[in-house]
Formats: structure tokens, C-alpha cells, sequence
């Protein structure tokens, strides 16, 4: 993994700072006349254009979801900017603009002050360069055919390639938030892995909102060719604000014949403060095709952030003996939801997947397991293993697990395993009676409980990953 | 052993304590010198192991009344991880199963914190390994133990070798044994007796819980405490645990019963 990418996966949890930046703010509201607007701006193709406008025109007939089990105010989807980019940025003037709670943070994590210092810039950099992380790799994996930028960007420069693959696994009318983002996406990554290519380095995008009342609505695009593979990381923050924000993201993979893509997450939005004020709604879709034979899909996903989680990493194992799997970690805590799982939808023979979920609730928070694991008629020989664990601390939280298991086919062996276990006051007894106090071994159970799950993430990401659910759930032991 | 200038190490009175607003100690006294090694008999729900827990500070259990002083400094001052740091070590009853979480890095955590508040070196996992395996042998305890999770799916007998290779690790200045010899068949009554001998030192105390004189004939303690309703109804040397054997705890109680109405 690269320097650059080791230093913005080591960026202490919670950004909850708002970066003095001149943006470009689109004025508050949804019509046609936005999406023209958001496509002249990027100075999309007349097709793209299209594509936009015939998916608001089919969000318009559309209902928000119910089913989730999750709760919150009516979004009012006139009040949100859909547009903002920022400007040239200015340097943060001095430490003292930096939020109090965000030093306090880096103390937690033992930053020495020079580096937190230096941080303070760096984090700023990281954030709004995306894109020239993006293009220090460029030049380099464009010598082994791997395309790698901005979405915005590859619609003019390989028009073909978008033009052939966007909306193919996610169709521009697959559900409410989907549908939304196809009218008004304004940027995510394209990856392309052409035939035969083993992706020489991990490839990353690190998303960030930062303007107030702005939603983000990013779409990424991964295709892995014949043979090729890849590993790709996202990791994203925001800052703390009182209101919510829309964060309505897609995300589509194709692996063709023998290809691999393995898909990394560590979410870490702001996920409002400890009374449920504020936070990031994620109502994000993401989904693989293993359209060719021997393909495999792999999502891994820490989920510690956002105040609403709603987000179903699935796959479509449509090639012979394709593999599809599924790894996450969800951690709620104070007044936090998540409504995640995944979709395995085994097309092809002998398709195999794998689910292993772990649900952590702590503090007044609601945890959800969603499920699905449908055989198809085709999928003769096809199998699957699910295990779904959920643990809660402390007594004011909830978990729940929703199966679905839908099987068409005789020859096919589904299995099904959960439990749900506490971190009680006698675990916690037994630990200090050895020395080791509360927050330390709460982070000893949750690490050895999430093991299965770290051990899926690429090294750095593992680290970074238990040192964020050590702060997230820090306090939650009483 | 009774060392006649030896220091005092920990002294209990008039220690009450309540769970759940039920009052379970009900006034308790106790002196124990350090070198000296005591065992506490009595009957089932006498509150042995109330005592136990109350000395190493669960949070479920509310002392309304009395003091406890360790080595000194009230112990009520310090967090239960203080006290363990400070050198008290409760081999419970029952011990908890952790599961996910390795029994070599527990131990080896529990290890280093311990040494790390004596201003020792903390031993990596390689030296560490070496370490426990050489405790282990002592407590004719399998290395496969290390890769198990704490306690997870272990015997009953296994559950108590396991506390006594902790004690053996941490080295404690007072050791709370709450029935450890329970569930122990013979051969391992005697390794796990001999293991806690060999660590008795001039600067330690032991406390045994126990319904079995058996485990005394191993470990010989120089007092013998009768707990009943919360109280410490008799103190005796050795012998009185041979007399409760053929006498039963009735003998003691009428015995009360007597002195107080005379
Ligand atoms: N959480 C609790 N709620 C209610 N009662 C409790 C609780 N914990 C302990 N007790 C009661 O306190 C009394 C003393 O229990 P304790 O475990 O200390 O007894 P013990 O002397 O160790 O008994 P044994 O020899 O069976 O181990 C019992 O009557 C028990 O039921
Ligand atoms: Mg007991």
C-alpha cells in the first residue's frame, strides 16, 4: 500500500471540522433544470444527459422505502444542494481553527504535537486532492492499460467504456435513492482493469463532505476484464453539523471471465452527536455482477459512522462457479442506526457465497442484519454459508436479524448460523480483576469478535479499522 | 505461615455490603498478615464469595458499611483494575468465558499490565511464550490452552487451572481462592495445592474458600474462618476444619447460639 494512502487511512476518527473553502454552491432544490444544470457544468454528452433526466423522471413516480428498520424525519428533498465543488483552497490559518474535539482526538490516539500540527494541513490536502491522489497513480497504472480517475472525467475520456457499463448493474429505476443518484451524481471513481491485468497496487478514493445542507451523490464504476483483479479501498468523513445530510451513493462492479475485484470500506461519516443531533443519512446501493465464469466479487465493510445506515453490498453470481462474498462490521452507538447486510443472488452453477456479518450496539442504538440469499432455478450446485452475530453493550440498544432465504433449487445447501452475545458486567469484572480496564478490554472482545471480518481488510486498513472501533465505542462501558 | 513481626496486609471491619438492596455481608472482621495462609468454610449462601467479590470490587455489590484497609490505604479507594494491580487476585468461582478473545494475548495483556505498574519490563510475545509455557508445565497445563479463547468451552477442572496459571503469572501480594479445589479430581487438586505452595512467599497471603478439608491437608492454612449470615462466626487454627468435618456447621452455629444466650 502507498505512503499516501498509509497516511490517509492513519487520519484520526472524526474530522468534524468544516474546511474554510470557497465552493461552489448550487442554489437549494431539484428540477429538471438542476440536473441540465449539473450536466452543463461537467459538460457531459447529450446520452449522459439523457440518462439523468430519465431517471428523475422515474424518481418522480417513486415512494422512500418503508421496509427499513430504521427512523427518521421526513427528507425534504427541495432543501438540499446538489451541486458544490470547491474552489482553490486556503490553508487553515492557525491551530486555533481547528475544533477543539478534533485535538482532543488526537491526544486519544497519542498524535505528537508536531505531527498534529502538521495534520491539521495534511488532512485538508487529503481531502479535497482526491483527485490528485488519483492522478499520482495514474500515470503509472496507465502503463499496464488500468484506467483510474474521476467518473466526470472518464465520460470524456472513454466515453465507450462508461457509455457500455454504467446502470448495467444497478438500472437507472432499481430503488428510490439508486434512481436518485443516476438523475444527479456529480462525481465518483472509474476503474477499468483490462484483460489479463493484475492490479500492481491497491487503488483507493477517500470521499468527504463538507458543505452544509449539500448532499453527495457519487457513483463509482469498477470493471475487472477477463482474468484481471484488483483491490479496491474507500474510506470517508465529514464534518459535525446540527442537520442531516443525504449521502446517496452507487456503486457497480463487473468481473468478467476469471476476474476479481475485492471492494474495502471503512465508513466513518459523522454520525451525529450523543443525543442523535445531526449526522449523515447513508442510503447507499452497491452491487457486483460475477458476470463471467470463475469471477469472484468480494465486499468488506466496517461501518462505524452516519447517523442512518441503509446500504446492502450485493451480488449477482451469474457466471459458472462464480464467488460472491460478503464481510462487515456494523458498530451503532448513542442514537445511531444501521439497516445493512447484503443481496446473494446465485444465478450461474455451482455459485458459492459467503456472509459474514458482525452487528456491535452499544449506547440507545439499533443495529439491523438484512438478508438475502436467493437461488435461482439455474443455480444447480450452488451454496452458501451465512453467519450473522450480533453483540450488544450495555442494556439500551438493540439488535435484530432479518434472513430472507429463497431457494429454487433442490441440489443447493444454504446454511444459516447466528447468535447474540453481551459484553456484561461479569466479562468486564473478570478483566479488571486481572489489571486490564474498561475501555481496553471491551476493544479485546470487539477485536476478537470481529476477527473473521479484519482479517478480509487490507493490513493498514485492519489497524485503522480497531483503532476507530476503540474510539467509537469509548465511554459506552459504564 | 505465622511470622511473628510479619506486616498486616489486609484488615477487614465491620464490612457490610448489599446486592440488589439485600443486605448479603453483615458485618465482617478479619486481620491477615502477610506469609500467613487462611481458609474461609461455611455453609452454602453464607456470603464467602460475596466477600470474595466485595474485596476485589464488582460493581454489582454496594459496601454500606465498614473499611478495608490493603497494605495501609483503604481499598475502597481504588478501581477494581487498581486493586488487581496493586496485587490483589481473586481465582473465582466461576470463572466467565470470553469467547474471540485468545487466551495467550489475554494473558499476556494481563501480564505486562501487572509488570508494567511494578516499573518491570513488559516480555514480548516470543518471550512471553516461553514464559507461560514454562508456569504451564509447573501446572501440568497443555500449551494447546493458549490458542483457545479465555475459558471458552473449557472443563470445569480446566476453568481452575487456568486461574491458578494467572496467579502464577501475576504473582499477587493476596490471593482470594474461592473454592478453586471444586471440580478438581485428584491428581489436579494436588498439582494445582502444589503450584499454590511453591508461590507462598514471607510477602504473600493466601485466602482458601473451600468445603473440603481435603484441600487443607494440601495447603495447611494457619487459620480457619466459619462464615454464616454474612458474619465470621469462629476462628480456629487448623483443627477446627477437621472438627466442622466431623461435626458439621450446625456444631458451630448451636455453639453460638450458647455463648450469645449465656
Ligand atoms: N445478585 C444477587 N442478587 C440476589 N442475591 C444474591 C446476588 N448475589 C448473591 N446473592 C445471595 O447472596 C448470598 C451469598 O452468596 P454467595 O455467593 O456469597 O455465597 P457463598 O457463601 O459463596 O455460597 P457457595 O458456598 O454456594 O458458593 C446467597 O444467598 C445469594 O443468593
Ligand atoms: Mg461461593
Amino acid at each position: 500500500m502507498s505512503a499516501v494512502l498509509q497516511n490517509l487511512v492513519n487520519q484520526p476518527y472524526k474530522h468534524g471540522f468544516v474546511t474554510e473553502i470557497e465552493s461552489d454552491v448550487a442554489p437549494k432544490g431539484l428540477s429538471e433544470n438542476t440536473i441540465r444544470m449539473i450536466s452543463a457544468k461537467k459538460n457531459e454528452p447529450e446520452w449522459l444527459l439523457e440518462f439523468r433526466l430519465k431517471a428523475y423522471q422515474q424518481w418522480l413516480t417513486m415512494e422512500e422505502p418503508q421496509w427499513p428498520n430504521v427512523k427518521y424525519p421526513k427528507i425534504d428533498f427541495q432543501a438540499i444542494s446538489y451541486y458544490s465543488a470547491p474552489k482553490p483552497r486556503k490553508k487553515l490559518g492557525s491551530m486555533d481553527e481547528v475544533d477543539p474535539e478534533l485535538l482532543r482526538t488526537f491526544e486519544k490516539l497519542g498524535v505528537p504535537m508536531h505531527e498534529r500540527a502538521a495534520l491539521a494541513g495534511v488532512a485538508v490536502d487529503v481531502i479535497f486532492d482526491s483527485v490528485s491522489v488519483a492522478t499520482t497513480y495514474k500515470q503509472k497504472l496507465a502503463e499496464v492499460g488500468i484506467i483510474f480517475g474521476s467518473i466526470s472525467e472518464a465520460v470524456h475520456t472513454h466515453p465507450d467504456l462508461v457509455k457500455q457499463y454504467l446502470g448495467t448493474v444497478v438500472p437507472v429505476g432499481d430503488n428510490f435513492y439508486a434512481t436518485l443518484n443516476s438523475a444527479v451524481f456529480t462525481d465518483g471513481s472509474f476503474c477499468f482493469i483490462p484483460k489479463g491485468v493484475k492490479c500492481p497496487m491497491d487503488l483507493s478514493t477517500y470521499f468527504r463532505i463538507n458543505t452544509e445542507a449539500s448532499g453527495q451523490f457519487e457513483r463509482t464504476l469498477i470493471i475487472a476484464e477477463e482474468g484481471a483483479s484488483v483491490s479496491y479501498l474507500e474510506g470517508c468523513t465529514a464534518p459535525r453539523f446540527d442537520t442531516n445530510q443525504l449521502h446517496a451513493a452507487v456503486v457497480e462492479l463487473v468481473a468478467l471471465d476469471n476476474a476479481d475485484i475485492k471492494y474495502s470500506t471503512v465508513q466513518n461519516w459523522y454520525a451525529g452527536d450523543e443525543n442523535g443531533v445531526g449526522g449523515i443519512f447513508n442510503f447507499v446501493t452497491k452491487r457486483g455482477l460475477a458476470k463471467g465464469v470463475n469471477s469472484r466479487i468480494s465486499w468488506t465493510q466496517v461501518e462505524t459512522g452516519s447517523a442512518i445506515t441503509w446500504k446492502y453490498p450485493s451480488c449477482v453470481l451469474q457466471g459458472d462457479n462464480s464467488v460472491g462474498e460478503f464481510y462487515s462490521v456494523a458498530v451503532t452507538n448513542h442514537h445511531q442506526q444501521a439497516d445493512t447486510g447484503t443481496k446473494m443472488i446465485h444465478i450461474g452453477k455451482n455459485t458459492r457465497s459467503t456472509i459474514v456479518s458482525k452487528g456491535i450496539s452499544a449506547g440507545h442504538s439499533n443495529n439491523s442484519y438484512r438478508g438475502l440469499v436467493r437461488i435461482a432455478p439455474t443455480a444447480a450446485g450452488a451454496r452458501n454459508y451465512s453467519q450473522c452475530d450480533s453483540m450488544l453493550v450495555g442494556d439500551q440498544c438493540s439488535a435484530s436479524t432479518f434472513p430472507y432465504i429463497q431457494v429454487r433449487n433442490n441440489s443447493a445447501i444454504v446454511e444459516h448460523e447466528a447468535s447474540t452475545s453481551k459484553i456484561g458486567e461479569d466479562q468486564l469484572f473478570y478483566f479488571a480483576q486481572r489489571g486490564i480496564g474498561g475501555e481496553e478490554a471491551v476493544s479485546m472482545i470487539i477485536n476478537g469478535f470481529c476477527k473473521d471480518v479484519f482479517q478480509q481488510l487490507p493490513m493498514e486498513f485492519a489497524v485503522e479499522a480497531t483503532k476507530l472501533l476503540g474510539l467509537k465505542l469509548e465511554g459506552s462501558v459504564g | 505461615m505465622i511470622y511473628p513481626d510479619s506486616k498486616s496486609l489486609l484488615e477487614v471491619r465491620g464490612l457490610r455490603a448489599t446486592v440488589n438492596g439485600i443486605e448479603i455481608l453483615k458485618g465482617i472482621d478479619l486481620t491477615v498478615r502477610s506469609g500467613e495462609v487462611h481458609a474461609i468454610m461455611g455453609t452454602n449462601g453464607s456470603g464467602k464469595s460475596t466477600f470474595a467479590k466485595v474485596l476485589a470490587g464488582h460493581t454489582a455489590y454496594e459496601v454500606t458499611g465498614g473499611t478495608v484497609l490493603f497494605e495501609g490505604k483503604n481499598l475502597f479507594e481504588l478501581a477494581p483494575e487498581e486493586r488487581a494491580r496493586a496485587g490483589v487476585f481473586l481465582a473465582f468461582q466461576y470463572p466467565i468465558e470470553i469467547p474471540g478473545v485468545a487466551n495467550n494475548q489475554f494473558l499476556r495483556l494481563t501480564y505486562n499490565t501487572v509488570q508494567t505498574q511494578r516499573g518491570k519490563d513488559e516480555l514480548d510475545p516470543l518471550e512471553f511464550d516461553d514464559f507461560v509455557r514454562e508456569k504451564m508445565k509447573m501446572l501440568e497445563m497443555s500449551p494447546d490452552f493458549l490458542d483457545r479463547s479465555v475459558n471458552a468451552g473449557f472443563s470445569g477442572g480446566e476453568k481452575k487451572r487456568n486461574e491458578i496459571l494467572q496467579m502464577a503469572l501475576l504473582e499477587p501480594r493476596l490471593a482470594i481462592l474461592d473454592e478453586t479445589d471444586s471440580g478438581l479430581d485428584i491428581d489436579a487438586l494436588r498439582i494445582v495445592a502444589n503450584g499454590v505452595n511453591q508461590l507462598a512467599t514471607r510477602d504473600n497471603a493466601t485466602i482458601l474458600v473451600t468445603h473440603y478439608q481435603r484441600l487443607l491437608n494440601y495447603i495447611v492454612p494457619d487459620y480457619v474462618h466459619v462464615m454464616e449470615s454474612g458474619r465470621i462466626i469462629k476462628t480456629g487454627g487448623k483443627q477446627l476444619a477437621l472438627e466442622l468435618e466431623s461435626h458439621g456447621y450446625d456444631w458451630v452455629s448451636s455453639e453460638q447460639r450458647a455463648a450469645a444466650g449465656a
